[in-house]
């Protein structure tokens, strides 16, 4: 177990930086998660804390040790990549025992520390087979138990689970999250599914563009999104927005015409003129007769283009503010598409964003 | 229609197999033609018409040119055996040595040039080996490397080092990168990582590309009929033209060194085959 220690760390290929300064510190046993679109640059910090990539600037510590110009080896990582780079022509067994191979362990040592770790991940039948031979969700196990006899330091995962298909997904999910609370080592985990990471981490750190943009408990990164960029990438259905502008007395007015009523506190922190984007997730809204949310309440009236039925509620899309915004329906009833609806909007939970900065407001 | 299909089925497999035949047949006869003549006396294989069925099979040919007597045909069959050996295999291991450092660092890295010296050793496959002999004699005689077995060496590695290289670059290419990096973060130099994951993956690649620059070293004939005159180096390809004389060729004698010629050249492929094989269908080093 070790902290990880990122400052102003900076990436470079040629004369683009692709990673720009950034500073980020991990915890003894803390499972941190890195989400961001593609091309953010996660992979690339990852792989820079693992040692495969070059640090063009800055530091990377590992416990009190700045590791920059150490090789992979002596830097006590392990790593999952996303094709599991498993060695094919070496045994489930023999791919275990790797790195306490190398490192000259002795025999009784190496079986007992292999055995220890295929029994944690139940990989007993498999021992004797080769990678080949695996379904994806072994070979996804295997390259776990791999990354855990060596008792590293710190473990790296990037995108470990996008090879597989939806169900087994949750599942190894789940069994990522079982076996971290069975070692607690530290983890540092990459992914680009903003669901994974509001499950596995105790820490989200959102990129952007080589930058982070926030660093928070999932719940709070939830409820308190930086910016707009946040809280449009975390949470599923995506938030809905709407373009407007704060007026007196606490009225947002809308540019399809129509007029909210901010919460008090609200309405007290966002200066009169301020034009805005209104962001309202699924959940803060409801239909009129399907549930009632919040004491500071605005409603409007919209067409539905289209209910997704999921059982004990629907997703409802309808036409709003010159998008397309969605809701969910408790025990839902049919709605016809081009039926007009009554909507509550829980004014205490929405976000406003600053029109130019997009940040929050 | 059913009933056609069916009868379709078996006269597209009759087809099939008279097609193989035939291609087969294309392959083998004149090979087959050859063993065959080795154990035939000489007015056997100049009969006209031919003699299809042989009356006579003894082992004359080789008795004659492994005697002592140039007059009964006999050949220096030894030294050529032992010049092609050396040469063949000397240049093999080098070629494969400097086509496996060559060949990783055109999979691995980038660097200035890559691209161009990529194309500069396609465009030398190009060149006709016989256009080189002249000036090649003329610079091997300054160097006093003619019919030496350095010289011979120099110049098959030279040849086959283009193709050795491409073919390795490609076999390492299959080899997933992040097994590398794999190895390196479970604890390995980058040398021990290439010698315990990444060549034992590529190697019957590597074995392949081995058995081609062999066989183009053990069968070379143009380069070689010009840069070696003696028992000193010349390979067994020029040794057949010892048959030739001003007003005969000694057909059955030419037949019998083919034959020892062309053994160890099958012998070779039979043992590294199933290499060849799995290198030629390369594809399958997924983790
Ligand atoms: N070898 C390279 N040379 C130049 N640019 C590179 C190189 N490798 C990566 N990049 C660039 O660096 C940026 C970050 O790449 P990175 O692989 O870290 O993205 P990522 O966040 O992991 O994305 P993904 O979710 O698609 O894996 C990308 O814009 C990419 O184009
Ligand atoms: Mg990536």
């Amino acid at each position: 177990m070790a902290t990880v220690t990122l400052e102003k760390v900076v990436k470079r290929y040629g004369p683009i930086d692709v990673v720009h300064g950034i500073d980020l510190e991990i915890g003894h046993g803390e499972f941190v998660v890195l989400v961001g679109p593609s091309g953010c640059g996660k992979s690339t910090t990852l792989r820079m804390i693992a040692g495969l990539e070059e640090i063009s600037g800055g530091a990377v510590k590992i416990g009190e040790n700045i590791v920059n110009d150490l090789p992979p080896r002596d830097r006590n990582v392990s790593m999952v990549f996303q094709n599991y780079a498993l060695y094919p022509h070496m045994t489930v067994a023999e791919n275990l025992g790797f790195s306490l191979k190398i490192a000259k362990r002795s025999k009784d040592d190496i079986e007992k520390r292999v055995a220890e770790a295929a029994a944690i991940l139940g990989l007993g039948d498999l021992m004797e087979r080769l990678p080949g031979q695996l379904s994806g969700g072994q070979r996804q196990r295997v390259a776990m138990g791999r990354a855990i006899v060596r008792h590293p330091d710190v473990f790296l995962f990037d995108e470990p689970l996008s090879n597989l298909d939806a169900k087994l997904r949750t599942q190894m999910r789940t069994e990522i999250k079982k076996l971290h609370q069975k070692v607690k080592t530290t983890v540092i985990y990459v992914t680009h599914d903003q669901i994974e990471a509001m499950t596995l981490a105790d820490r989200i750190v959102i990129m952007r563009g080589g930058h982070i943009v926030q660093v928070g408990t999932p719940m709070d990164i939830f409820h308190n999104p930086a910016n707009l960029f946040v809280a449009q990438f975390i949470g599923s259905p995506p938030m809905n927005l709407a373009e407007g502008i704060v007026g007196s007395n606490g009225k947002l007015t809308l540019a399809n015409g129509d007029v909210l009523t901010l919460a008090p506190d609200m309405a007290a922190r966002v200066p009169e003129g301020t034009a805005v984007t209104l962001g309202v997730r699924a959940e803060d809204l409801a239909i009129d007769g399907h549930g009632r949310i919040g004491s500071h309440i605005s409603t409007i009236k919209a067409a539905v283009n289209l209910t997704e039925p999921l059982g004990n509620e629907s997703l409802v899309f309808f036409e709003y503010g010159g998008s397309e915004w969605v809701t969910r329906m408790f025990n839902p009833r049919d709605i016809a598409p081009g039926e007009t609806i009554t909507l509550h909007v829980n004014m205490e939970s929405i976000h406003l964003f600053d029109k130019t900065t997009e940040k929050r407001l | 229609m059913m009933v056609s299909h069916g009868t379709r089925k078996i006269y597209l497999k009759w087809c099939r197999w008279i097609g193989t035949f035939l291609a087969m047949s294309a392959i083998c006869i004149p090979g087959l033609w050859i063993v065959l003549s080795s154990f035939r006396p000489n007015v056997e294989i100049l009969a006209k018409p031919a003699v299809w069925i042989p009356q006579d099979l003894n082992f004359d040919h080789y008795a004659a040119i492994f005697s002592s007597d140039p007059g009964q045909g006999a050949v220096p069959v030894w030294s050529y055996f032992q010049n092609s050996l050396i040469i063949a295999t000397t240049s093999t291991l080098i070629a494969l040595l400097i086509g496996m450092a060559g060949g990783y660092a055109f999979a691995r890295y980038s660097f200035k040039g890559k691209d161009t010296m990529f194309l500069g050793f396609m465009l030398s496959r190009t060149v006709p080996g016989i256009a080189l002999s002249l000036p090649l004699f003329m610079v091997y005689a300054r160097l006093g490397i003619i019919d030496t077995d350095f010289g011979m060496i120099l110049i098959y590695v030279a040849l086959n080092l283009p193709f050795t290289i491409w073919l390795i670059d490609g076999f390492f290419r299959q080899v997933p990168q992040e097994l590398n990096q794999a190895a390196q973060i479970d604890g390995c130099t980058p040398w021990q990582a290439f010698w315990l994951v990444e060549f034992p993956l590529a190697k019957s690649g590597i074995a392949s590309a081995g058995i081609f620059a062999f066989l183009t070293s053990w069968n070379e004939f143009a380069l070689a009929s010009q840069l070696t005159r003696s028992t000193a180096s010349k390979t067994l390809p020029v040794g057949l033209l010892d048959f030739t004389s001003e007003f005969t060729i000694n057909w059955g004698g030419m037949c019998a060194l083919a034959v020892i010629m062309i053994v160890p050249a099958l012998l070779l492929t039979f043992i590294v085959q199933k290499h060849l094989v799995a290198g030629l269908t390369f594809g399958g080093v997924k983790g």
